[in-house]
């Protein structure tokens, strides 16, 4: 393994027995003696405390930062309330996306989260902006800490009082022992819970801070990836990437009609006659939710067909595994959009066609508090 | 006596039948089983065959017949409850082979394999 970067809590995650693995150029805790299974299910029933410091976090500062970004993202940047949070992508000129981010109103600046792996060209991407009088500033000096579950509101409440006003998607500022700590309301699980970023000097203290209450256990990145499948929430590089269009990848939502097709800011974002177009048409293929039939996960790169025998084949499985919380495997793939739930697809598994069924995403109910 | 394989198998001499199950370090390695697939009762088997599909949460994995010969028996209760593995694996057993030639000397005792995998 050369040149991995290690998070604030490297020396935590060795304490607690963590296994470490390689992901996306850092050295990441995939879990911890308890298990995935019950990583996973510890977080539905109570609190989960991730360490998420490898994810890129960036603060872009100018006169009309939002106007500005919004060259970038298809999102409603401007009309985002000082104070809130929003998902958005950032486009290329085919349409495809390259990242998906946060976006955060911080009043006199924007604060975006990003994917560690795209973080890099990111904020290369982002560099663009300056030509409008934008800097761009990456945060070096923090780490970043998910607290998710439905218990997490309690437990960081006991630290921090002022958390439980805050509203899902709410972001807000925090001082704790000394730390000016940096808190929305939101995370990567379908749970409640709060995504926080830490001075470096202080991240291990509030982790420590965090895991010494009983609801409290350390999840790692396996247990992450089946949490936010069972959320049915995409993960970059599997589920979208550059040639995948949002319409495609189930990411419409994000983009508001006041940026779509005849909207008073339409287009205007790298790809924009692409993207729009698919949208307005609506999309031939869009990620959907799968349940095969049996205990048999269908992973990553699994072809799924249109009939038992013979057939052709409509997509490939971009993320699937078993969830623990469903009891049973679950899987997302593109497909085409005219598939209803209920309807049966076949994935070859082994030499097999088995089947699996369409199901609406999420698999698993969010418990965002409103 | 047991006796164990560089893929991280038992094997446990019964009659003329050996039981084989996979290691604690193993089930370890793998994680929290989800899915278990068994080769059929009768099935003859060629020593490294792939016989036994095995999935946790984080990845698919075989299980391999260590040596060549029939399979005359599988613990149908594992498909229902794979996680028995991860709980008790040294007590948990995947299938009995009648092998071909009953000869175990080559493979480790836990001794030897307990320096195997350190």
């Amino acid at each position: 393994m050369a040149e991995l970067q290690r998070t604030p809590l490297h020396d935590l995650h060795v304490a607690l027995g963590a296994r470490m693995v390689p992901f996306a150029g850092w050295e990441m805790p995939v879990q911890y003696p308890m298990g995935v299974l019950a990583e996973h299910l510890h977080t539905r029933a109570h609190a989960g405390l991730f360490d998420v410091s490898h994810m890129g976090q960036v603060i872009l500062r100018g006169p009309d930062v939002a106007r500005a970004l919004e060259t970038l993202v298809p999102a409603d940047v401007q009309g985002l309330a000082e104070g809130r949070q929003r998902y958005g992508l950032f486009t290329n000129a085919a349409g495809g996306v390259l990242d998906d981010l946060m976006i955060a109103n911080k009043g006199d600046h924007l604060y975006l989260v990003v994917n560690a792996a795209c973080a890099a060209q990111d904020i290369a991407h982002l560099r663009q902006l300056e030509a409008q009088g934008v800097t761009v500033e990456p945060v070096t000096d923090r780490g970043l800490l998910a607290l998710q579950g439905p218990e997490a509101e309690a437990v960081l409440a006991r630290l921090l009082p002022g958390v439980a006003a805050m509203r899902f998607m709410d972001v807000a500022e925090f001082d704790w022992q000394g730390a000016r700590l940096w808190i929305s309301r939101s995370g990567y699980t379908g749970e409640d819970g709060f995504e926080i970023s830490v001075p470096l000097g202080q991240v291990e203290a509030l982790a420590r801070a965090l895991l010494d209450q009983p609801e409290v256990a350390p999840i790692g990145l396996g247990a992450r990836d089946s949490l936010r499948l069972e959320a049915g929430m995409p993960l970059y590089g599997h589920d979208m990437d550059a040639e995948t269009t949002p319409g495609a990848a189930g990411l419409g939502w994000s983009i508001p009609k006041l940026r779509r097709a005849g909207g008073a800011r339409a287009g205007g974002f790298p790809g924009a006659e692409t993207v729009l177009a698919e949208l307005a048409a609506g999309p031939a293929r869009v990620r959907q939710g799968l349940r095969p039939e049996g205990r048999a996960p269908i992973r990553e790169g699994v072809a799924i067909f249109d009939a038992a025998e013979g057939g052709a084949q409509i997509g490939t499985v971009c993320s699937g595994g078993f969830g623990p919380s469903v009891g049973a495997p679950i899987a997302m793939a593109i497909l085409p959009a005219a598939l209803a739930p209920g309807d049966t697809v076949w994935a070859e598994l082994r030499g097999k066609r088995l089947p699996a069924t369409i199901t609406p995403l999420p698999f698993h109910q969010p418990g965002y508090k409103r | 006596m047991l006796k164990f394989t560089e893929d991280h198998e038992w094997l446990k001499p019964e009659g003329d039948e050996i039981t084989v199950g996979i290691t604690a370090h193993a089930s370890e390695q793998l994680g929290d089983v989800v899915f278990i697939e068994l080769p059929e009762v009768g099935r003859e088997v060629e020593a490294g065959e792939e016989i036994v599909v095995i999935e946790s949460v984080k990845a698919a994995s075989d299980i391999v017949a260590p040596l060549a010969g029939v399979i005359t028996a599988v613990n149908e209760s594992l498909p229902d409850d794979p996680g028995a593995v991860n709980q008790d694996a040294m007590g948990t057993w995947f299938f009995r082979i009648k092998p071909a030639d009953a000869d175990l000397s080559g493979f480790m005792d836990e001794a030897a394999y307990q320096a195997l995998i350190g």
